[in-house]
């Protein structure tokens, strides 16, 4: 699942420093992911893992660390490709 | 300047801070206006008689000396003013907000002990958040606060800082490190006695002529104690956004009463004139009113919403709350123009005339600001993208 969520990263969060070297907990808007960047993250998780956040998980906190999202993902009962 | 709120009319069933407000509208600010206007100078007299009154520390809870008034009562005081001064109105608007973010997030001895000067001493508070080269996004900093064991230094080109040469202290946005990102932004106590402002640009505009919104290169230093804990993007989200739209919507709507009345009072007299027949404008009046109406709604409806929610950062951060404070400011700032411009349309050439009664010449140059002041294109952008993910309103 990390690894999943860290492409997507890599993809859509439009940080200045490597995904790689972030760790787990690190917070994203610190590391420079805007507001908007984050919303693309939203939709790129969206469509990795085949779901729709419940609106009471679109807030900021969600979104806040690689951690937050592999917790709400999990609440989600996301299922994970093999290969993801 | 007390007695203004001593001597005023004591009208049965007024609640206080609408009293108050009325007072120094009516006393001060009012008859202040024009010459504001014209001149495109502060209020000076309309802020000195809010901080005789205590009004610039209204926010701010009683046990830390302020008057302890709620949002939604200060929202009501604002709409007051606006319908005498909307610079005066304005100038208290900005403050009130920056009072907020630091009530809220000044969560330190040192920040508590200011905002207890704001209280007693009414200290006036600007703001610096847009920059130059970042393109209006206040989400973004290009500068950055450089610090320095247990003090700090900033410089920051700020294409507008409203009333920034009378505050007392300016709470500016920069990037947290040299090194951060430009969206990791912290919100900084810049006290005066700390801070050299100087002007790049001029204030000669359309309307809010009184707000003096020229532009600077503010150079501040300060104790690091004076960065406020918490990061500006909680603040913007949870404080600083909902309480502009629900000030600036409150404000623009006392705009739009006052055009209102204006209108109103100039059919009645054509009535009164020849009472066997309805005035033709009358059916004008009509449909201004259920504009006026949907218009108070939307305000008085955004106040419930974020009162209900305030304390609690989960919700405030939510999609769903930004996207309807960003509606909230689109609709207000579009509907202040929608009345000012029926209200012209009933009085005709006495309201177009500048010297009469029923002149509506600087309230509706004051409305068109309304949908520049954080461009409704940038906000429609901004809810255009927030919608991809949203779900129900």
């Amino acid at each position: 699942m990390e690894e999943r969520i860290r492409s997507v990263l890599v993809a859509f969060a439009r940080l200045p420093i490597e995904v790689d070297k972030l760790g787990r907990d690190d917070d994203l808007y610190r590391a420079g992911m805007t507001s908007h960047a984050s919303v693309n993250v939203m939709l790129g998780l969206e469509d990795a893992f085949d779901i729709e956040f419940p609106d009471e998980y679109l807030r900021k906190g969600t979104f806040e660390s690689i951690s937050t999202i592999m917790a709400v993902l999990g609440q989600l009962e996301v299922e994970v490709p093999a290969h993801g | 300047m007390v007695e203004v709120a001593i001597h005023g009319r004591h009208d049965a069933g007024v609640p206080d801070h609408l009293k108050l407000a009325t007072d120094i509208g009516s006393e001060v600010a009012g008859p202040a206006a024009a010459e504001v206007d014209e001149q495109s100078r502060f209020p000076v007299e309309a802020i000195d008689a809010m901080r005789s009154a205590g009004l610039l520390g209204a926010l701010i809870p009683t046990e830390m000396g302020g008057l302890g008034w709620t949002l939604g009562q200060v929202a009501e005081a604002t709409t007051t003013l606006a319908r005498y001064c909307s610079s005066a109105a304005m100038v208290q608007a900005m403050h009130q907000i920056q009072v907020a973010c630091l009530v809220r997030h000044g969560d330190s001895p040192e920040l508590r002990a200011f905002t207890e000067r704001v209280a007693r001493e009414g200290l006036l508070l600007a703001s610096a958040t847009t920059e130059a080269g970042i393109g209006g996004n206040v989400r973004m900093s290009s500068c950055a606060v450089e610090r320095d064991l247990d003090s700090f230094q900033l410089r920051k080109q700020a294409p507008v800082i409203s009333y920034g040469e009378y505050s007392d202290a300016i709470l500016a946005t920069a990037r947290r490190t040299p090194e951060s990102p430009a969206s990791d932004q912290v919100l900084v106590l810049c006290r005066r006695e700390n801070v050299t402002l100087k002007p790049t640009s001029e204030w000669d505009a359309m309307g809010f002529r009184g707000t003096c919104s020229l532009g600077f290169e503010l150079l501040a230093h300060g104790d690091a104690a004076d960065i406020l804990p918490v990061a500006y993007g909680d603040i913007s989200s949870q404080t600083m956004l909902p309480v502009s739209h629900i000030l600036w919507s409150s404000l623009w709507f006392g705009i739009a009463s006052e055009a209102s009345d204006r209108a109103r009072k100039f059919v009645q007299a054509a009535a009164r004139r020849n009472p066997d027949i309805t005035p033709p404008n009358a059916l004008r009046l009509a449909e201004l009113t259920t504009v006026l109406q949907e218009f108070q709604d939307v305000v008085f409806a955004a106040r419930a919403r974020y009162a209900a929610i305030q304390d609690s950062p989960d919700q405030t951060t939510a999609i769903g709350f930004a996207i309807a404070m960003n509606s909230l400011k689109v609709s207000a700032s579009t509907l202040v123009v929608d009345v000012v411009q029926r209200a012209l349309l009933i009085c005709g050439m006495a309201g177009y005339a500048n010297r009469s009664p029923f002149t509506l010449g600087r309230l509706l140059r004051d409305a068109y600001g309304a949908q520049l002041m954080v461009n409704n294109d940038r906000i429609n952008a901004n809810n255009a993208q927030l919608l991809l993910v949203h779900r129900k309103m």
